[in-house]
């Protein structure tokens, strides 16, 4: 066998047993996230340095209970440890277990250490299980299977350094024998598939006759084979698999008895259930919750903002600065006018989204998580969605990019879907200033039984609208989504810990990077696209723009700045977004909107709040005093048809409805993209976004004409 | 009908007997619900469901339609 660069190492263990904890301080920050091909799982992976000067490439497979996948996750599991290809498949599997829930833990090592794969068994957090009074002999269970035992608390790095020096030292085969003897089950068919496919271990040779339809490597002649000799001997995979399961729990419960002391019995649920008890009370823990998730929205609403100006005018600056050294020029342009912004545009969102992965991993850590899914299940059910769907529902107020990227958490597919297909119908910070400006316009400010202000009134009745038709959406979709299996909720309830500041700071890095990087390349090609559309023209009138404008304007006395601004209005009149503005006029005249509306619709694309500019340019506006201005315009504006008002209150909430509901939104699309590695997704949450807004708008016009 | 985990009342502890035959079975038996072992009703949510139970030497929370497919003795 050709010498590796690397020791192919899998780490495998159940949620919540300190899995992430270990790869991070295995790995650190040389952690890298790729794709599994055809599904949404990321593929953890990271370089861990041996002390012999070897290095080892970590897999940091997803959490399962269990050999037997039940999900796409659970299934990678399988897929890496159960690989057939001596090239690919693991050296070494560490198999890591929370010491003071050692039971359960154990089910999933006994059935890798009976696959005959190296291994390492890690049993974490020590600390508590000496704390709770539970005393594991840890010689002893090391005796027992033959295999090194390592003792380690992954939250402060204590016992790391012995798996390095185990996994250099680590012999390439291991003599195992079965924890748990297989063969009995059907000794004749367990020997014929290993003759057929070259097996020496019993457990590989059941594994596939049980799981052959997510062995790879089979081809479908194979797979056929075996369905032969499952019905040829009988094999019944679902009751093997119930006498397996339980059978292994016998022997676990002796292995236990003989391993572990507990002095205390349940001492390590006393802090929980205290807290437990207030943090899930019918009064407290809905408060409780409440009072932290306005908490949450309102440091992103508050603290984000001053990063996001801080951006917003150093890349300005920066852009003025290269416009002042660089030579004219469209090759010069593109560099100032289009890819500048369009980066400032992806870092923009940076702050909102690690101040929310910050709330996020503080309480997924501390385990309160769990306990939002545990108060929010029963009434989010109601609607098609999950527990775990209302932190990123909550978090779509802010902006939906942060929000999609929550949605990880969900660990059941449909569910997740769902989620992020309603998403963007919440209200974000973008369509504030659409909002801002268009209700200014057409609601009066008058006060409402003295204290309420219309205009307030009329804007909360726009979130809670969003918030209604996302509802009314997901219960929509989930008669179309056809869901594999039945939704179940059996959950972990962890242990309240304190989270570990470096998991924490690492899990902000990875979202951003994965934004920037990730979502990051989409935004900044449709933003150049966009930039593109916007400046340059198919006639010729653009470029002579500023010749034609001065021509027309001559005789009035303009200063530079106002005449700039009329050059503007007119090439961005005769662009490309120009063109399509008015192309498109016969499909939104029904809504109301006309050709400016139209470009505004279009290059809004880029980020709802482009309206306000857009707007801003057509009306030849100046940008100090910007919007009081833009609306004194629009209120000016007369219909050419009607010789009335344009903006009448049928147009303006029409337009209003339809910001409140169409994906305009770039970065949404290539986040959606980027979280369901599918185009499909996107593209049908786009037309249906957009047909949505489209019937909303065109009610509401009707009604209000 | 036998009475099932999710008959039980909060703080009240039971033995598994064997379960309804359904898609979850493997599941629950993964996650510890195991014919022999002692099951305890820790407390329920605030709208009834799910419920948190402590098996297996851990807590886990269960919606009160997969409680009612674990028999209880």
């Amino acid at each position: 066998m050709a010498m590796k660069k690397y020791i192919q190492v899998a780490l495998v263990g159940n949620p919540n047993s300190g899995k992430t904890s270990l790869f991070n301080q295995l790995t650190g920050l040389k952690q890298k996230i790729g794709n599994y091909p055809g599904i949404t799982v990321d593929k953890k992976t990271g370089v861990c340095g041996l002390k012999n000067g070897k290095k080892a490439n970590i897999i940091d497979l997803p959490g399962t209970y269990s050999i037997y996948p039940r999900s796409d996750d659970e299934r990678v599991v399988f897929e890496t440890v159960y690989d057939l290809n001596p090239i690919t498949k693991p050296d070494i599997v560490i198999a890591i277990v929370d010491a003071v829930n050692l039971k359960r833990n154990l089910l999933l090592f006994t059935q890798i250490h009976d696959m005959g794969i190296p291994i390492i068994l890690v049993l974490n957090m020590m600390d508590v299980a000496e704390r709770s009074g539970i005393e594991i002999k840890v010689r002893k269970i090391e005796k027992a299977f033959g295999i090194p035992v390592i003792g380690i608390n992954a939250r402060t790095g204590e016992g790391i350094d012995r798996i390095r020096v185990t996994l250099s030292t680590m012999p390439v085969r291991q003599d195992i024998k079965p924890f748990y003897d297989v063969k009995a089950f059907a000794p004749d068919l367990i020997e014929e598939v290993k003759n057929e496919f070259n097996l020496e271990n019993d457990y590989q040779a059941y594994l596939i006759l049980q799981q052959y339809q997510h062995v790879h490597q089979l081809s479908d002649e194979q797979k056929r084979f075996i369905e032969g000799l499952i019905t040829k001997y009988e094999f019944d995979i679902n009751s093997f698999q119930a006498r397996e399961i339980i059978d292994r729990y016998a022997i676990i419960n002796e292995f236990i008895d003989g391993s572990i002391k507990v002095k205390l019995d349940g001492q390590q649920f006393r802090f929980t259930d205290k807290i437990d008890r207030l943090l899930t009370h019918k009064v407290w823990g809905y408060l409780i919750f409440l009072l932290i998730l306005m908490s949450i929205f309102q440091s992103i609403f508050a603290w984000a903002e001053y990063p996001m100006d801080f951006i917003d005018q150093s890349i300005s600056n920066l852009s003025l600065y290269l416009k002042g050294i660089f030579p004219e020029g469209p090759f010069f342009a593109l560099i100032t006018d289009g890819i500048l912004p369009g980066i400032g545009g992806i870092l923009m969102f940076v702050p909102q989204i690690m101040l929310l992965f910050l709330f996020i991993a503080i309480l997924e850590e501390t385990g309160y998580m769990a306990r939002v899914v545990f108060l929010m299940d029963k009434i989010m059910r109601q609607f098609g969605l999950n527990g775990r769907s209302v932190v990123p529902l909550i978090s779509g107020i802010a902006c939906a990019i942060p929000a999609i990227m929550a949605t990880r958490s969900i660990d059941n597919w449909k569910d997740r879907l769902i989620t992020i297909f309603v998403i963007p119908l919440i209200s974000c910070s973008a369509r504030l200033p659409v909002f801002t400006i268009l209700i200014a316009m057409v609601v009066p400010e008058i006060r409402i039984l003295g204290i309420f202000n219309l205009q307030g009134l009329t804007l909360m009745a726009l979130y809670l609208l969003g918030f209604l038709v996302a509802i009314l959406s997901a219960l929509l979709i989930r008669q179309f989504v056809v869901r594999k299996g039945k939704s179940f909720l059996i959950m972990e309830l962890p242990l309240y810990k304190w989270p570990r500041l470096n998991n924490v700071l690492i899990t902000i890095y990875e979202k951003t990077r994965s934004f920037v990087w990730g979502a990051g390349k989409i935004i900044l090609a449709i933003s150049i696209i966009l930039w593109v559309l916007a400046s340059y023209g198919p006639s010729h009138e653009i470029k002579n723009a500023e010749n034609t404008v001065k021509a027309l304007y001559a005789g009035e006395n303009l200063t530079e700045k106002q005449m700039n601004s009329k050059i503007a209005s007119y090439k961005l009149e005769h662009s490309f977004a120009g063109v399509f503005g008015k192309a498109i006029e016969p499909v939104i005249k029904p809504i109301g909107f006309d050709w400016k509306i139209g470009i505004a619709l279009i290059t809004s694309f880029a980020a709802r709040e482009v309206f306000v500019g857009t707007m801003a340019t057509i009306y030849s506006i100046e940008q100090a005093d910007a919007e009081t201005t833009i609306r004194t315009k629009m209120q000016n504006e007369i219909n050419p048809d009607t010789g009335k008002p344009r903006y009448t209150p049928a147009v303006a909430f029409s337009l209003i409805i339809f910001y409140a509901f169409a994906m305009q939104c770039m970065s949404t699309l290539a986040i959606v993209l980027r979280e369901t590695k599918a185009w499909k997704w996107p593209i049908l949450q786009l037309m249906y976004l957009s047909a949505l807004a489209y019937f909303a708008s065109f009610i509401t016009y009707t009604l209000l004409k | 009908m036998g009475k099932t985990v999710a008959d039980l009342k909060v703080g009240e502890s039971a033995v598994i007997s064997g379960f309804q035959n359904s898609t979850l079975t493997l599941k629950l038996l993964e996650m510890g619900f195991l014919p022999g072992s002692m099951v305890k009703l820790n407390f329920k949510a605030p709208l009834g469901d799910p419920l948190s139970v402590r098996i297996s030497g851990y807590n886990v929370s269960i919606r009160l339609d997969e409680a009612a497919m674990i028999l209880l003795k």
